[in-house]
């Protein structure tokens, strides 16, 4: 790892932290819409993941889609004025935290509906030889719906340019995958004929290492591939909802991605990248606020026509 | 004489043909088979490099049509029978139909899903639905159903190459065999189609020559057969005669042809093939009661399915579906109504 490397990992996973922990203040204040499901803890994988990728390529993100999303490239600003409900927002107040946009990243709240989409999305780019991929993250919970496994086939058998990536965080929402998981994770994938790398760790590092080789695979081969990185989230589900054993989640600061690469950056760096993205959070909040509302009326007015035959 | 389903199959192969971004996707598509009910009969050999036949999973080949479109292609899906839309109903409703409003207008997700619907095929509580009454109302979500007499070929490539929003197209099992246009019908009926700047028109029928209606009958697909059929007999038997709106576009609806057939009549029946209860024609005799000055002295009924799956004993399936000697009792009780109101 170079050193420049390294402090470009901690400032793409400090900005996604604080901006994160930024969202939940402002959720507590009542400042934000709907619900908001945090990433916190899981930086490593958007990072290591995304960071491995073109800018060309396409992100079919979940609920849990903030650290994909300013991982990719989205605006910062953007992604907070969604939140707030702002006509800047990513969706323009539409969407909300859950269904982001911009050229190459599209997310979805519903769990498992994004894979045949991104598998879509895949004969698509491969039919124009865009040499384009799409990487789709899903959790550990999504596995258990069905269209999952109608996606892994066809996109197996197809021949699809497609990178599925498991954030296993252990839970789905409240039920710990003790409670709903059968057999093997890497063997799902595997049974359909899709290599699986698994990766116990949340080394940015070893992340990114190991996605640049199944990205590049997926790329030359034309054929999908899985990443399961094991990990797990500091923060709730969304809000309200975490009955962990706090004693569990002490337990896994210890594997905290932010604390495991700064103990290899010097004091300096560590501190530019917090600065850096801090002022980088406090400046898109901050012109968020600032932001216009929609005009309900002009807006679905307009949408509604737009419906029309 | 041309068939709906050789309609069909000619839009199919001139959709693509015209268009290389459409791409056709299906389960048991594939010549020499050709699909369940033959419109995809020839494409695979004329474009085998974008026809695709699928696994059996309606969900996924509906989702990967949603991602095609969303990355610039026009994909068709197939469904084999209607009643497997249900497989495919998160896709359709919180996927195809969510992405241009939930992201702002940015994206397009031009697809269209056909699929045979309908019963009297004796195929039995699951083969026999007509499902898209659960899908009418989906903010987003054009449902469009063909009928004989309009078109099909000119719907079909509308749906494929002109509309960008997601489509679900409706094909009544038995339209497939119908006959097209005005040389099939009694001699006298007047058949006209909407203005054809919209995608999707509404055909109104009348008896030429005849007195003023005295009802109007809204109906959609292969009803649109059995009404102009009771229709007739209405006129030879009974001299009642009944204007026939039939819309191609069911959701959303522009109700204006029906209203205004109504104006002129001040009785309306609504006739769909489906369970009645809280279906389309609901919606029909809702538009009207609102939209209409004449409320006040409204006369209206719906005529549907009775409230029950679909039975398969050929005697049992007629007696659970609308038939020719109902919509002609719905009307003629209308009509009577009306007479009584009038005193």
């Amino acid at each position: 790892m170079s050193d420049t490397t390294g402090a470009r990992l901690m400032h793409e996973m400090l900005r996604i932290r604080l901006f994160e922990e930024r969202a939940l203040e402002e959720f507590s204040r009542g400042r934000l819409f709907g619900t908001t499901h945090t990433c916190i803890g899981q930086e490593a994988d958007a990072v290591g993941v995304i960071g491995a990728l073109l800018r060309s390529d396409i992100v079919f993100s979940n609920h849990r889609g903030h650290g994909h999303y300013l991982a990719h490239g989205g605006s910062m600003r953007a992604l907070a004025a969604e939140l707030m409900g702002r006509s800047t927002g990513a969706s323009g107040g539409l969407g909300g935290s859950q269904h982001l946009h911009f050229p190459g990243f599209y997310s979805n709240g519903v769990q498992g509906g994004i894979v045949p989409c991104a598998v879509g999305m895949a004969l698509a780019e491969k039919r124009r030889n865009s040499g384009a991929i799409i990487t789709v993250f899903l959790g550990d919970g999504t596995l258990g719906e069905g269209v999952v496994y109608e996606s892994l086939n066809i996109a197996s058998l197809w021949k699809l340019p497609v990178l599925f990536a498991v954030e296993n965080n252990r839970y789905a929402q409240t039920t710990p995958v003790s409670a709903n998981f059968a057999g093997d994770f890497s063997l799902r994938f595997k049974a359909f004929g899709i290599d699986v790398d698994e990766l116990d760790t949340t080394d940015v590092v070893v992340i990114s290492e190991a996605a640049t080789l199944a990205v590049s695979s997926v790329r030359e081969r034309v054929a999908p591939r899985a990443i399961l990185l094991n990990t797990y989230r500091f923060s709730p589900h969304s809000k309200g909802d975490d009955f962990r054993d706090p004693a569990e989640i002490d337990r896994f600061r210890q594997f905290d991605p932010i604390i495991l690469l700064r103990a290899r950056l010097s004091h300096e760096e560590y501190d530019r990248a917090l600065i850096v993205a801090r002022d980088e959070v406090m400046g898109a909040f901050a012109q968020a606020e600032k932001d216009a509302w929609p005009d309900p009326a002009a807006l679905l007015d307009a949408r509604q026509e737009l419906l029309k035959p | 004489m041309t068939t709906v389903l050789q309609a069909l199959n000619e839009a199919m192969h001139e959709a693509m043909a015209s268009d290389e971004r459409v791409l056709f996707l299906g389960e048991d598509i594939l010549d020499p088979y050709g699909g369940a009910f033959k419109v995809a009969q020839g494409l695979s050999t004329q474009f085998p490099d974008r026809v695709l036949t699928t696994p059996i999973s309606e969900a996924a080949i509906t989702g990967i049509a949603t991602g095609l479109a969303l990355r610039g292609m026009r994909p068709v899906v197939e469904i084999m029978f209607g009643d497997f839309l249900s497989l495919a109903f998160d896709q359709l409703l919180n996927h195809a139909c969510k992405f241009r409003w939930m992201y702002n207008d940015q994206v397009r997700v031009p697809m269209v899903v056909r699929t045979p619907m309908g019963g009297r095929r004796g195929y039995g509580p699951t083969h026999s639905q007509c499902t898209e009454k659960h899908l009418l109302g989906i903010p987003g979500l054009r449902v469009v159903a063909v009928n004989s007499l309009c078109d099909p070929k000119q719907l079909l490539l509308n749906a494929i190459l002109r509309d960008d929003e997601p489509t679900l197209f409706v094909e009544h099992k038995l339209l497939y065999l119908s006959r097209l246009g005005q040389s099939s019908r009694p001699p006298r009926f007047e058949i006209t189609c909407s203005d054809s700047v919209f995608l999707y028109p509404a055909v109104s029928v009348r008896i030429a020559g005849a007195p003023k209606a005295g009802v109007t009958i809204a109906t959609y697909g292969y009803m649109a057969d059995l009404v102009l059929d009771a229709a007739w007999r209405l006129a030879m038997e009974q001299e009642i005669f009944a204007e026939v709106i039939v819309p191609t576009c069911l959701s959303p609806l522009d109700i204006a042809p029906i209203l205004r057939s109504f104006e002129r009549t001040g009785a309306l029946l609504a006739v769909e093939e489906g369970a009645v209860s809280l279906g389309w024609g609901s919606e029909v005799l809702s538009l009207v009661a609102e939209g209409s000055p004449k409320v006040g002295r409204f006369v209206a009924r719906r005529l549907g399915a009775r409230d029950l799956p679909i039975p398969s004993s050929r005697p049992l399936e007629n007696a659970a579906l609308p038939g020719v000697q109902d919509i002609f009792d719905a009307a003629m009780q209308l009509v009577t109504r009306q007479e009584k109101n009038a005193v």
